[in-house]
């Protein structure tokens, strides 16, 4: 690497004007009495590169027809895993977007159910009971005001209980912030000083639409104010930055001072799904220079280098190390049982009701010869 | 808390309104279980019906409270409050107002527990007064059950009489999957009934017959049920004896009591306030017609809203909801084949 420089004060791109962050682009500290210490910092680390090894490998799969439609992540990782990484996983819940495989990874969802869940297969869904994590689904925005009324239990059973409470994480990605759901869910949780943290993945485009077409607002993190809770607009590609307002966020609402709503400012190099093509409606240019300069990795990595904390036979160790995580999790779910036909009206309600006993029937009479398999 | 564990039912009764009955089971609930929680839209003052009354004076403001004015939220901020282990019941001013909570009813609601294959659960009530027949202004009067019958998942009761109203609203609290129930803001306080005190429950899914009867068979619920028994009476005169059968419960659905009654009279006439066109009674018509079709001697005839909306003009109420005197002329109907 290069000898420090100090950083810029002209963002490489105007959307982070503003942004709170720990590291330049170019890896050199902005806050370096805010720098976590090493261990920590290669955990977080090694969490996002593991996260975007996957996204990169699930592109291919879902070409070999071994996933679903996959929604990408990739460029986003800094956001998803150093969010997810300030929240104890053993009492604290996650509700992630569709687009929150990194997120899930991060919070410790197993890899093969990953690809469970993206395989549609009902395994992927069933969740550890252990694991509060919501399952990720399609509508928009939907899990906002459910977090807020999470957050409200648990505040309620932490002043019941007399200790601190659980928290809420929550996304919701820049088109998010246009439905209903996001206004209901962030004034409920400000309503009810919930223990919530909402997390805005401004990535510029939900599918083809920019930004500027969601809102007139300059930032979206200027939201918060009107639902009376406090909102930082984060570099969302630095991860530290990220981990360090997430982590305070998440101590505030635990020890009961309410919601807190994070921008994070951010960029989608990849398709929307593996069936979109964004080079149909944006400047590829744009993606270029998230992909490269702006780069989550490349900035944590030089910082690293620079530290004399990790080198490029670590780098390759752990590459070959999530490789194998990969190849383990497909054997795992590929060897996952296929529901029976008569299954599919299991778990509608706690006990069938008669006329669903009748529908099984109905399957089974339909289909009496078919065994479990795909 | 299961049932075997509670203390046996006491035997005395109250008599009370519908209304009076809805309060009752309330405080019962907020009584018998800390996780029950009662919120909505002015439900700390007790609500525009009085349903919530004094409950929030005796079991305090943390748990039963007003929300920000979203049912949306409402909705949505119940899913979470049962994800998480509590009871919510939840109360939607009108029924008319339940169409911005439609979305989290639609896609959340019903679909956890299929959708985390059994992880999550969703033990919410919703309770929202509907229909017609108190002159009330545009959206006041809707009868969105068949809306709400129709997304997999959730269950729908409809009571009409104060016993029941208590008893479907603990059945419904004690469920373990997601209840609505509509109430009749007609029979809120025209009816008065004996009402169990403590724990009264009516099971969900078990029809009643209000009124017995061997020459045709009248479906009904909530708020027809009484304009149904005012028909079977002129019938009576008549010489024609109606059975009139308050399902109680719309999902699940009592099909073994539907069933037994039409094979008998082989006469059958559906009634309820919603719009005709695709309303609770058309799937009505068509599981007796799969299953019954040999014992009919005369077409089904449902008797409903008309399909406009529900007139904003109370001069044209009487027009769109059914009365005794349509009722009646169905009856006729089906007994002239």
């Amino acid at each position: 690497m290069t000898t420090p420089t100090p950083a810029s004060t002209e963002p490489a791109d105007p959307r982070l004007a503003g942004t709170f962050s720990l590291l330049a682009p170019d890896g050199t500290p902005r806050r370096p009495e805010l720098l976590p210490l090493g261990p920590e910092v290669l955990r977080l680390y090694r969490q996002m590169r593991r996260a975007r090894l996957f996204d990169d490998r699930a592109l291919v799969l879902q070409r070999q027809g071994r996933l679903g439609v996959y929604p990408l992540f990739g460029g986003m990782e800094a956001t998803q895993v150093g969010a997810v990484l300030a929240l104890d996983t053993a009492r604290d819940w996650l509700a992630p977007t569709y687009r929150g495989t990194g997120c899930a990874l991060a919070y410790g969802l197993p890899m093969h159910k990953v690809i469970l869940s993206w395989r549609a297969h009902p395994d992927g869904f069933r969740m550890d009971p252990q694991q509060r994590l919501l399952p990720f689904y399609v509508p928009i925005g939907n899990q906002l005001p459910h977090a807020a009324g999470i957050a409200l239990a648990e505040r309620r059973r932490a002043e019941r209980e007399g200790h601190d409470a659980s928290v809420v994480l929550a996304f919701v990605g820049d088109g998010g912030t246009s439905e209903g759901d996001f206004h209901v869910g962030l004034n409920f949780a400000g309503v009810y000083r919930a223990p919530a943290v909402f997390v805005i993945e401004n990535n510029g485009w939900a599918i083809s639409t920019p930004t500027s077409r969601q809102t007139a607002a300059a930032t979206l993190a200027s939201r918060g104010e009107g639902y009376g809770m406090p909102a930082v607009r984060v570099d969302g590609n630095d991860l530290l930055a990220v981990h360090h307002v997430t982590a305070e966020a998440v101590a505030r609402a635990r020890a009961g001072e309410g919601p807190t709503l994070i921008e994070c400012v951010t960029y989608r190099v990849m398709p929307h799904t593996s069936s979109d093509d964004p080079a149909r409606y944006r400047d590829e240019a744009e993606g270029e220079l998230w992909r490269t300069v702006l780069a989550p990795a490349r900035r944590l990595r030089a910082y690293l280098d620079r530290a004399g904390l990790w080198d490029d036979e670590q780098e390759q160790a752990l590459a070959a190390e999530v490789e194998q995580e990969l190849r383990d999790a497909l054997v795992q779910a590929d060897a996952a049982p296929g529901l029976e036909p008569w299954q599919i009206l299991d778990h509608v309600y706690a006990e069938p009701t008669p006329d669903l006993l009748e529908q099984q029937a109905e399957l089974r009479a339909l289909y009496p010869q078919r065994g479990a398999g795909q | 808390m299961s049932a075997a564990t509670r203390p046996a039912e006491p035997a005395a009764t109250r008599t009370l309104t519908l209304v009076q009955a809805v309060q009752d089971a309330l405080a019962v609930a907020l009584e018998q279980d800390e996780r029950v929680m009662v919120f909505g839209e002015d439900v700390g003052m007790g609500g525009v019906f009085r349903a919530t009354d004094g409950l929030q004076a005796r079991f305090g403001e943390g748990r039963v409270f007003d929300t920000p004015l979203s049912e949306a939220g409402i909705v949505g901020m119940g899913i979470g409050l049962a994800l998480a282990g509590e009871r919510p019941v939840a109360e939607l001013q009108f029924a008319g107002f339940l169409y911005p909570a439609l979305e989290q009813m639609a896609v959340q609601l019903g679909r956890y527990r299929h959708r985390s294959q059994g992880r999550y659960t969703v033990p919410m009530v919703i309770r929202a007064p509907y229909g017609g027949g108190i002159h009330s202004p545009e959206l006041h009067s809707e009868s969105p059950e068949g809306l709400v019958a129709a997304l997999p998942g959730l269950k729908v009761a409809i009571p009409s009489t104060p016993a029941d109203a208590k008893g479907l609203l603990l059945a419904a609290i004690e469920d373990p999957d997601p209840v609505v129930l509509f109430e009749s803001i007609k029979l809120y306080r025209s009816v008065r009934g004996e009402v169990p005190s403590g724990r009264h429950i009516v099971p969900l899914g078990q029809a009643r017959v209000a009124r017995p009867g061997q020459h045709c068979t009248v479906l009904c619920y909530g708020g027809m049920v009484e304009v149904c028994l005012a028909a079977a009476e002129a019938a009576s005169a008549a010489g024609v004896e109606a059975e009139v059968i308050d399902l109680r419960s719309l999902v699940p659905l009592d099909l073994a009591t539907i069933g037994e009654s039409v094979e008998r009279t082989g006469r059958v006439v559906i009634v309820h306030e919603a719009a005709r066109r695709m309303g609770f009674g058309a799937e009505l018509a068509a599981l007796i017609a799969e299953r019954h079709l040999t014992s009919l001697h005369a077409p089904i005839v449902r008797v409903a809203g008309w399909d406009a909306p529900y007139p904003p003009f109370t001069s044209e109420e009487a027009l769109y909801r059914p009365d005794a005197r349509r009722v009646a002329l169905a009856v006729r109907q089906v007994m002239q084949y």
